[in-house]
């Protein structure tokens, strides 16, 4: 595990020294995308918690991204436009607070994850695949057909919201709050690996019968797992709305959902930085290939697939040479 | 709202079950037979109907459209399964979805770059394009008519492929054990092959049939892969009869849930606010189904263990 | 008599036409081993999953330590105290041998919704794991991978996890299955002094290590039990050399 300590601490500061350079060099643009890759890393390390540890092969985790991203979105307008949001019931204020905004992503997408756990994980394999790709798309078709925040335009915010103590719409110190969301998710992501329940949800995704017979509920430890992992994707989610001043029906869309599969499986499955590796990564590829040819997707493809064939450790397997430890 | 409406909506709701079954029925016999979650099935829709609207613009005739669907569809499924497909029937869900999802960026890209961004237009022939009146008369579109036809037709062949046939032994002898099939004498993969072929051929046609009514484009094929797969989950996997069910079970209720739900809801809302959370309900009304099915069955109507 | 802390109440579990448990009863008493035995396709793993909670009995209870458990699944019957054995190894098997009796230890002391500490640095749930993999000898292989440990090892491992449950009964499917002569030997050696913390249904396949270990025998065939009894009644009993310890060739 040496050198993938090493490995991890590189690929960790890699991102805040790009960031340093692009600042020393008036690159605003290169500091955008470093954020960018460390909101998709969030995301996906999110994701990697059910998949990664837990086995859960979870193709809607767009949905989560969304609802984090519309949390952003919904509170921020109604916040832009001085007009309270009218349920019924109560009357919730608009909030250009980022902690408030972040809270409320991480608790809707975390019951929203609780209700397709709930149903989903009665299932497994591949109606679990179908199902959660399922849900991603109702969430989908849903915002794209309600009128209320934009439907299919989606929903721009003019000003991007605030943090205590920080100028948010300065990049670089947007970046500085967004990695250490990243890097305290992560902390917390390598603590809870380590932990008992962690123990219990890696033995689940071996051996459920193993599980079972040492009378712990395979069941209860994915739900958790689901929730937290929806949770953590959800704060991604409002990040992301939050760099982009914007937010619209795409980021429910299923290939967002694939992308973080990607992502994970790009850097190595089973490794906590593994996400974090990956979406650097895409976000690189990404920039570079799409310099050089309009269909660039068509290469992201082949690497992908030839990953996928041939180089099933990811980045961080073939520089380490060897497989995933899975806590 | 009128009888002849109602029956209109329904005659679409059977018009689109009956083209998500051709696309389900190959998903659910390739993951009933080789355990394979293809989510690049979507893709081969799209490359029937981008060769039936390549071959209807060269030759302006519709039948060879189809038949150029078919062989196109058929030829590129049988590519992709010996060149990538068949590397993953051992591998976990996990690979499956990741290379599959790959295949889907390579194709969708590729046609892109083939065709360009702009939809394609494939049009209904001439004889078809009126409407014809049915008994009671009601007037419907002659096109939607014969989609509707030759789909029945085809899963009538299916049924009986599946049931009579030599091809049908091998396949239900494959889905229950994989061993057995190589024990008599089978090659596994030629069968394999071919029906990762077949069922790339009925999507092929799928897109085809569907792509005269709608446009053809890029991206075409995985909203209605996604739809697929609700209804396998609904039919549960491996069922082709659980296949057919599911599938007009989720094309009526898509299709009606549009229409029924803005007018009953209108009768409690304004019209426009009717429209909008109408239509917003309807939108999720088939995963509702999916959902509920699920909490009752949860390995699907027709599925085992 | 003390009361049996396990009771199987005529449990019957058909599949389709086959009566794979065909109206069968029997108990399990404190200190004892008792060994069900019968050929293959006897039944003796569908009732096994019937009294771990994978399988339901159509009609019957099972009682455990007095209490109604027919209904309840597998992990609330490992609560109760029920330590299973698998007779193929069922174990994290890119997890450390320590990390699979911790598992558990943590399961045991239901500490499982600890998100923060780290469960190896956790003095108390690794020492009780530890004790376990003393116990069965596994002390000098806790840090190696499962998947890298011979058939044998992963015998004792199971039973090792069992024992980290401290259950009230032991439900043990061929332990010594796949072992070599000394391996069986030592495991006879170690059910032998275990029967005194717990009872032991055994199923098994090695009639040299059920006669010189079990207090009393079941015998099922197609599902029913014929016979039980004591290993000399069993021996002598006609109907069961007939049906079954003819064929095997009783030494």
């Amino acid at each position: 595990m040496q050198r993938e300590t090493v490995l991890n601490t590189l690929v960790f500061l890699a991102l805040p020294a790009v960031a340093a350079i692009a600042l020393v060099l008036d690159e605003p643009f290169t500091i955008t995308l470093a954020t960018r890759a460390a909101i998709l890393a969030l995301a996906a390390v999110g994701l990697n918690l059910a998949l990664g540890l837990g086995g859960l092969v979870s193709l809607g985790h767009a949905v989560f991204f969304g609802l984090g991203g519309y949390a952003m979105g919904i509170l921020a307008s109604h916040a832009q436009s001085y007009a309270p949001l009218d349920l019924g019931l109560f009357v919730i204020e608009g909030t250009k607070s980022m902690p408030v905004i972040w809270l409320t992503a991480v608790v809707v997408s975390a019951l929203a994850a609780l209700l397709i756990g709930l149903l989903a994980l009665r299932t497994a394999g591949v109606y679990f695949i179908m199902i959660t790709l399922a849900f991603g798309q109702m969430f989908y078709y849903f915002t794209i057909s309600w009128p209320a925040y934009g439907g299919e335009d989606g929903l721009s915010i003019y000003v991007r919201n605030s943090f205590p103590g920080l100028n948010t719409l300065d990049p670089i110190q947007f970046f500085g709050l967004v990695f250490a969301v990243l890097a305290i998710v992560l902390f917390i992501m390598g603590r809870i690996e380590r932990s008992a329940f962690g123990l219990a949800l890696g033995t689940a995704r071996q051996n459920a019968a193993r599980v079972e017979t040492v009378g712990l509920s395979p069941f209860h430890l994915r739900l958790v797992a689901f929730v937290i992992s929806g949770a953590v994707t959800g704060l991604a989610g409002a990040l992301f709305a939050d760099l982009n001043r914007f937010v619209s029906p795409t980021m429910f869309s299923w290939q967002m959902s694939g992308e973080f599969i990607v992502f994970i499986v790009l850097g190595g499955i089973g490794r906590l930085f593994g996400p974090v590796v990956g979406a650097c990564l895409f976000v690189l590829l990404e920039h570079l290939l799409s310099g050089v040819s309009e269909f660039w997707l068509i290469y992201l493809g082949a690497i992908l697939l030839f990953v996928v064939l041939f180089a099933r450790g990811g980045v961080i397997g073939a520089l380490v040479g060897r497989g995933g430890h899975h806590g | 709202m009128t009888t002849l409406l109602l029956i209109e909506q329904v005659l679409n709701g059977l018009q689109s079950g009956i083209m998500l079954f051709l696309m389900a029925a190959g998903l659910t016999l390739i993951f009933g037979v080789m355990g394979l979650i293809n989510l690049a099935h979507g893709s081969l829709y799209m490359i029937g109907a981008f060769a039936a609207a390549a071959v209807a613009g060269a030759t302006g005739s519709f039948v060879l459209a189809l038949c150029a669907s078919l062989i196109t569809a058929a030829a590129a499924g049988a590519i992709i399964e010996v060149g990538v497909i068949r590397r993953l029937y051992d591998r976990d869900h996990l690979d499956q979805v990741l290379a599959t999802f790959a295949l889907i960026l390579i194709l969708s890209e590729g046609t892109r770059w083939a065709f360009g961004s702009f939809p394609l237009y494939l049009d209904v022939p001439a004889a078809l394009a009126g409407p014809v009146t049915l008994p009671g008369g009601i007037r419907y579109p002659a096109y939607r008519l014969l989609i509707i036809g030759v789909g029945l037709i085809i899963a009538a062949g299916l049924f009986l492929l599946i049931a009579r046939t030599r091809i049908g032994i091998q396949i239900r002898a494959g889905e229950s054990d994989r061993e057995m099939i190589a024990a008599l004498g089978v090659d596994i993969s030629k069968l394999y092959t071919l029906i990762f072929a077949l069922g790339a051929a009925l999507a092929g046609l799928a897109g085809a049939l569907v792509g005269a009514i709608q446009s053809v484009q890029v991206g075409m094929g995985e909203p209605v892969l996604i739809l697929a797969f609700v209804v396998i989950v609904i039919g549960g996997i491996g069922s082709i009869k659980g296949a057919l069910v599911g599938a007009l079970l989720v094309g009526l209720t898509d299709t009606l849930g549009g229409v029924l739900l803005p007018l009953a809801l209108s009768g409690v809302m304004d019209a426009s606010a009717a429209t909008s959370v109408g239509s917003a309900l309807a939108s999720m009304s088939i995963y509702i189904l999916m959902a509920v099915v699920l909490i009752f069955r949860p390995t699907g109507l027709y599925g085992t263990a | 008599m003390a009361d049996p802390l396990l009771e199987i109440q005529a449990v019957s579990k058909s599949f389709g036409a086959l009566r794979a448990t065909d109206d069968v009863s029997l108990t399990l008493l404190p200190g004892e081993i008792h060994a069900l035995i019968g050929p293959n396709g006897a039944g003796k793993s569908t009732l096994i999953q019937q009294v771990a909670g994978a399988l339901v009995p159509d009609t019957g209870r099972i009682l455990f330590d007095g209490r109604d458990v027919t209904a309840l699944g597998t992990a609330e019957r490992a609560q109760a105290g029920l330590g299973r054995t698998f007779q193929i190894s069922a174990l994290a098997m890119e997890n450390s041998v320590l990390q699979n009796a911790v598992l558990g230890a943590v399961g045991a002391s239901r500490r499982v919704w600890r998100f923060a500490r780290s469960v190896m640095r956790d003095s108390d749930v690794r020492s009780h794991a530890e004790a376990a993999l003393n116990r069965v000898g596994l002390s000098d292989v806790a840090n190696m991978r499962v998947g890298e440990l011979s058939h044998g090892q992963r015998r004792l491992l199971e039973v090792a996890v069992a024992l980290t449950l401290r259950p009230k009964v032991f439900l043990m499917d061929e332990p010594m299955a796949g072992l070599g002569a000394e391996g069986s030997a030592r495991m006879t050696g170690f059910l032998d002094g275990l029967r005194s913390e717990a009872p032991i249904l055994l199923v098994e396949h090695d009639m040299d290590a059920v006669f010189a270990l079990a207090d009393r025998i079941s015998v099922l065939v197609s599902g029913r039990v014929i016979a039980t009894g004591t290993p000399a009644d069993i021996r002598s009993n006609a109907e069961v050399r007939t049906a079954y310890l003819g064929e095997e060739g009783l030494s």
